[in-house]
């Protein structure tokens, strides 16, 4: 039971219709000092809805947010609130100024002094690595450089809580991956609370305490990544989250850059400079895994093997995906000739195999 | 041709002589027409701001009509400028028909619709969460208002040439509510009507020489502004 004093944030009966349809319809959502809470769902699944709700940018008609204890409307002001939190857009959202500009803004509306607002602005700058584009007018910047200075604009203010809107949609895959570790690195050094909304779950797994899964405008279940990823309440849930293999672990023994990860009792072999202790997810694309009816003999610390039981065969067309248990779900993708020549159906024993490089490793 | 090269030479001859009547027009017309435009962004950036940024029944009604005013004829404006300012009539006890004033009334009547239509639909074409993106850095909504439109001061600027455009070239209004009254109320078109119909062509077209050069400095001048920092 988490008492009330650790939520730094609690909406309650937050409910948005538009034209009869309900966008969003949230009876209890409460976010703890400190964290980072993900927000992951579909496409339209009120994940926005809801950030927008909870800075106070769009006007609540019925229920109620309450900040450190104070009701937002009667204990604080919406624009005091306002000025304690703040959110990144999806879209960049830059005005058409240069880059120190745009950061200094939200000092500029608090009328902080010139000495104080330059001092900030150079720091937040540095935090994401974009001093040099200082002077630089916001329309001749990349779309990686954009979204830092996006980011840096919210920072600068010094914000208790940062709401954050797909801040990594749009990205290249190199700049996306060095905008997401920054984003981390800055989050955890930092101690702000942050709550942001993704579709993609490794981004979620990767940043944050908790997950929040959202669909049809309501929260489906809402926890840690373990509890969402091995325990999901219902099928949706499942679905989304679980369609490729994705295991949070902790890393046991570790030697020349493999490690050996212990995933709910079972040890699995990947490579990866983490150290021993140290929380990670593993990823495992459903290619990679080779399936066999018997052990397989050829079996080195660099492979992984394990044996379990089908528990499910699905068409895919081109190919099929089973899905296995073995003390971990575990996908694969067969071709039609291979799951005909080894007779897999549901209940036989396999024997799953995978390379130790084939395993992706998130940090946590 | 004759008549045009030697009304050009004239002209010329004119502009440069620095003719003390025809600078007093120049001067009147850029004062009453400076002055119109100016009241006019007042209303129209003020009122057009506020349509683009709030919601409310009718909404569509209004902006039609406000589109509507974008072509106001200046002879209909003039026409109840006249009849508003008449000796009986509801503003009469003010006695400024036949004024500088006067014009500078009907001109502010016929640029406000010109510079609140184009000021709705330059918010109007801002990103709809721009918006939201002030407040939530800290903005009051009068500081998110004041950032909106210094994001919409390129199609601004184009407000104030257009505005300006149709008030300095404008003659309906000028002539009904100024009268054209020599060293008074006469501007630069109303002059140039006058002279036409006195065959006069050389001030005629000096005067229009004015006008025109005038207006494409000041337009240069905002084109420049409007395109600094522009390169595609």
């Amino acid at each position: 039971m988490v008492l009330e004093k650790d939520n730094i944030l609690v909406a309650r009966r937050i409910r948005v219709e538009d034209r009869g349809f309900v966008i969003l319809d949230v009876g209890n959502f409460a976010v703890r000092e400190g964290e980072v809470l993900s927000i992951i769902g579909p496409n339209g699944a009120g994940k926005t809805t809801l950030l927008q709700n909870l800075a106070m940018l769009q006007k609540i008609s019925n229920g109620e947010i309450v900040y450190r204890g104070k009701k937002v409307g009667s204990g604080i002001s919406a624009n005091e609130y306002r000025r304690s939190v703040t959110m990144v857009f999806q879209e960049t959202l830059l005005f058409d100024t240069n880059v120190f500009e745009n950061v200094a803004s939200g000092l500029h509306f608090r009328h902080v002094n010139k000495g104080d607002i330059e001092k900030t602005v150079l720091s937040s700058l540095d935090l994401f690595g974009i001093s040099h584009l200082k002077d630089r007018s916001v329309r001749t910047l990349s779309g990686g450089e954009a979204r830092r200075v996006s980011l840096a604009r919210c920072l600068a203010v010094s914000p208790d809580i940062i709401f954050l809107d797909e801040p990594f949609s749009a990205l290249d895959p190199p700049t996306h991956e060095s905008i997401v570790t920054d984003l981390g690195r800055i989050l955890r050094g930092s101690k702000i609370t942050a709550v942001l909304s993704t579709h993609d779950r490794s981004e979620a797994l990767r940043l944050s305490d908790r997950i929040c899964v959202m669909n049809g405008g309501r929260i489906l279940q809402i926890g840690t990544s373990g509890e969402i990823m091995n325990h999901p309440v219902d099928e949706f849930v499942a679905a989304f989250v679980g369609a490729e293999t994705i295991l949070p672990g902790v890393v046991g023994k570790t030697s020349d850059g493999t490690i050996s990860v212990d995933v709910g009792g079972q040890q699995i072999m990947a490579v990866s400079d983490a150290v021993a202790g140290q929380g990670v997810v593993l990823c495992i694309r459903p290619e990679r895994v080779a399936l066999s009816v018997e052990p397989r003999r050829d079996s080195t610390s660099e492979r992984n093997s394990f044996k379990g039981t089908v528990s499910e065969v699905t068409s895919l067309g081109l190919y099929y995906r089973v899905t296995m248990d073995c003390g971990f779900p575990l996908t694969a993708f067969i071709t039609p000739g291979s799951l005909t020549r080894l007779s897999i159906e549901r209940g036989s024993i396999i024997y799953p195999s995978f390379k130790a490089t084939a395993v992706h490793v998130l940090k946590r | 041709m004759d008549l045009i090269y030697e009304g050009i030479k004239q002209a010329i001859i004119l502009i440069f002589a620095f003719d003390p009547e025809v600078m007093g027009i120049t001067l009147l017309s850029l004062k009453v027409s400076g002055t119109a435009t100016f009241i006019s962004l007042f209303f129209g950036i003020s009122i057009g701001t506020l349509v683009a940024l709030t919601q409310f029944p009718g909404k569509k009604v209004v902006v039609s009509l406000i589109n509507t005013g974008m072509g106001l004829p200046p002879v209909v404006v003039g026409l109840f400028v006249t009849i508003f300012l008449w000796r009986s009539g509801p503003l009469g006890f003010l006695g400024i028909l036949y004024t500088p004033m006067a014009i500078i009334i009907a001109q502010s009547v016929i640029a406000t619709p010109i510079v609140m239509g184009i000021t709705l639909a330059s918010m109007q074409q801002l990103p709809k969460k721009l918006r939201l993106q002030t407040l939530a850095l800290g903005a009051t909504p009068l500081q998110s208002v004041w950032v909106l439109i210094k994001e919409a001061r390129l199609p601004l600027l184009a407000a104030v040439m257009a505005g300006f455009g149709g008030v300095i070239s404008e003659i309906g209004a000028s002539i009904m509510v100024g009268g054209n009254i020599k060293g008074y109320t006469r501007v630069l078109t109303t002059a140039t009507v006058m002279e036409t119909g006195k065959g006069n062509f050389e001030v005629a077209i000096a005067l229009s020489i004015i006008l025109l050069v005038m207006a494409y400095c000041i337009n240069y001048i905002l084109t420049h502004i409007q395109q600094r920092g522009r390169n595609f």
